[in-house]
């Protein structure tokens, strides 16, 4: 009756805190889970361009799209870092999870 | 060698599951159901099926439940048992009030309680518990609130010439992108806690040898019960989060569901299985903190931090109760008068939950200070438009 969970028992005494991951979560967290989404909002802004690059004279408008071509590539641009970002974190976690 | 009784705690053990499923459906969907980026019954259907990918996503943390929290040596199957009652007695009554609480501390407190119920406080490993749960249980909010506020400010920023109109399309999508990787990251996250403990009491029941994984089809049927409660869809919960918090706009359910995604994703590859409830709670906060004019409704927060102060002693207490009859009857017999009350107490609670309906219908009608919807659940549908 002495399994192998019990056995693991003696492990290293883990400090209260473990400032060491705290910062490495919270600057990672910032990056992915802020800066992402920041990423996806200039897309969004780069999308919206009017044709000459600025608000045309009738005020802004509801479409998201506006049509600069320079701005549509660049939002792609943005759509595809935050996409790309999505499907590394996606796939580190499934290797990391699935131990050969 | 037990098998009656195992195929009764694996049955117990899902229908936590399903609880920890339908309580936290809110924790991905709620934002998105509240700015209509998704209908009501969209987003739980996207949700459940993302959970039950995302429970096959990841399998590291399965068995981690108990092991490093109790001495597992000493649990039994009537432990489990008794841990598993808990657990889902004290998600069922929290569902009831519409409090967003842990369903993983509800767990562990269970099962702790069952522990000490069945062989005293030395069984714990209290230095663990405080480190690897309490803490983290304590800072994840936190650091859930710092990440979700700073998106919040530079979203608005960075959108602040965009029409409303336009932002507001423009972040919905965004929402329901990020939303989906809150279920993912429920299902791996949570699914796991299930797994683990259906895999201690095969072990325990000397079904598995003890460095076994998890079987197959413990993932698959741990994946299921999770999605379907995913999809049945606690409102309750869901109306909390999404009218009661904070009066929440597309940009904002977007920095909030990322928040939450790269919090508990990032923190469970560091080794930290969080609660996913007290990161979105901690989101949600941020996202009415980071917003100039936006206003948290700190009663309503103020009493989702009670309920999280009390669920580990409270579904402890639970636990313990449960296992001193389950020993007092004895054996076989002790679990299933155990499982009798415990199917009792939780038709009580849905029987009361009737008074109060939050359905699909209503659960977006106005907040009045409680999670009791100011309009009634038979209401005819909004129009197709909405």
């Amino acid at each position: 009756m002495h399994h192998v969970l019990a056995a693991a028992a003696p492990t290293p005494i883990p400090p209260w805190i473990n400032f060491t991951a705290l910062w490495q979560i919270v600057v990672l967290s910032l990056l992915a889970g802020a800066g992402l989404p920041a990423l996806f909002a200039i897309g969004l802004r780069a999308l919206s361009l009017g044709g000459g690059g600025t608000q045309t004279a009738e005020g802004p408008s509801d479409k998201l799209v506006g049509g600069n071509p320079a701005g549509v590539v660049a939002a792609g641009v943005c759509f595809l870092i935050v996409l790309g970002a999505i499907g590394w974190g996606i796939w580190a976690i499934y290797e990391a999870g699935h131990p050969k | 060698m037990n098998d009656f009784l195992l195929v009764l705690v694996v049955i117990t053990a899902l229908s936590f599951d399903f609880t920890n499923g339908f309580h936290d459906t809110g924790n991905a969907m709620a934002t998105s159901i509240a700015t209509k980026a998704l209908s009501p019954r969209v987003a739980v259907g996207l949700s459940a099926v993302l959970n039950l990918v995302g429970a096959f996503l990841s399998l590291t943390v399965a068995a981690t439940i108990a092991s490093g929290l109790v001495d597992t040596g000493i649990v039994t199957l009537t432990v489990v048992a008794a841990g598993l009652a808990g657990g889902i007695i004290w998600n069922l009554v929290t569902w009831l009030f519409g409090i967003p609480s842990s369903s993983s501390h509800a767990l562990i407190g269970g099962v702790i309680g069952a522990t000490i119920g069945a062989a005293g406080g030395h069984a714990v490993q209290w230095h663990n518990l405080v480190a690897k749960v309490i803490v983290p249980a304590g800072l994840s909010p936190i650091v859930a609130a710092l990440v979700a506020g700073t998106g919040t400010w530079m979203l608005y920023r960075i959108s602040k010439n965009l029409t409303e109109g336009a932002r507001g399309s423009g972040f919905r999508i965004g929402q329901i992108g990020s939303a989906s990787m809150v279920s993912l990251a429920h299902g791996t996250n949570d699914a796991q806690k299930t797994m683990g403990v259906i895999t201690l009491a095969l072990i325990v029941n000397k079904t598995l040898p003890a460095t076994a994984g998890a079987p197959f089809w413990v993932i698959l049927a741990c994946g299921l019960a999770i999605a379907l409660g995913t999809f049945v869809g606690g409102w309750r919960v869901i109306r909390t989060l999404g009218k009661g918090l904070v009066e929440i706009e597309p940009p904002q359910g977007m920095a909030a569901e990322s928040a939450s995604a790269a919090v508990i994703l990032l923190s469970s590859h560091f080794g930290y299985s969080l609660s996913t409830t007290h990161v979105a709670t901690g989101s949600i906060i941020g996202t009415g903190l980071g917003k100039k004019g936006a206003e948290v409704r700190w009663n309503v927060a103020g009493r989702m931090a009670t309920a999280w102060v009390f669920t580990l002693p409270a579904a402890g207490v639970v636990g313990a109760g449960a296992y001193a009859l389950a020993n007092a009857i004895g054996g076989t017999a002790g679990v299933v008068v155990d499982t009798i009350i415990l199917i009792a107490i939780a038709a009580v609670i849905f029987w009361r939950s009737r008074k109060t309906t939050v359905n699909p219908n209503n659960v977006n009608s106005e907040w009045t200070g409680s999670v009791a919807p100011s309009e009634p659940a038979d209401r005819a549908p909004e129009p197709a438009a909405a």
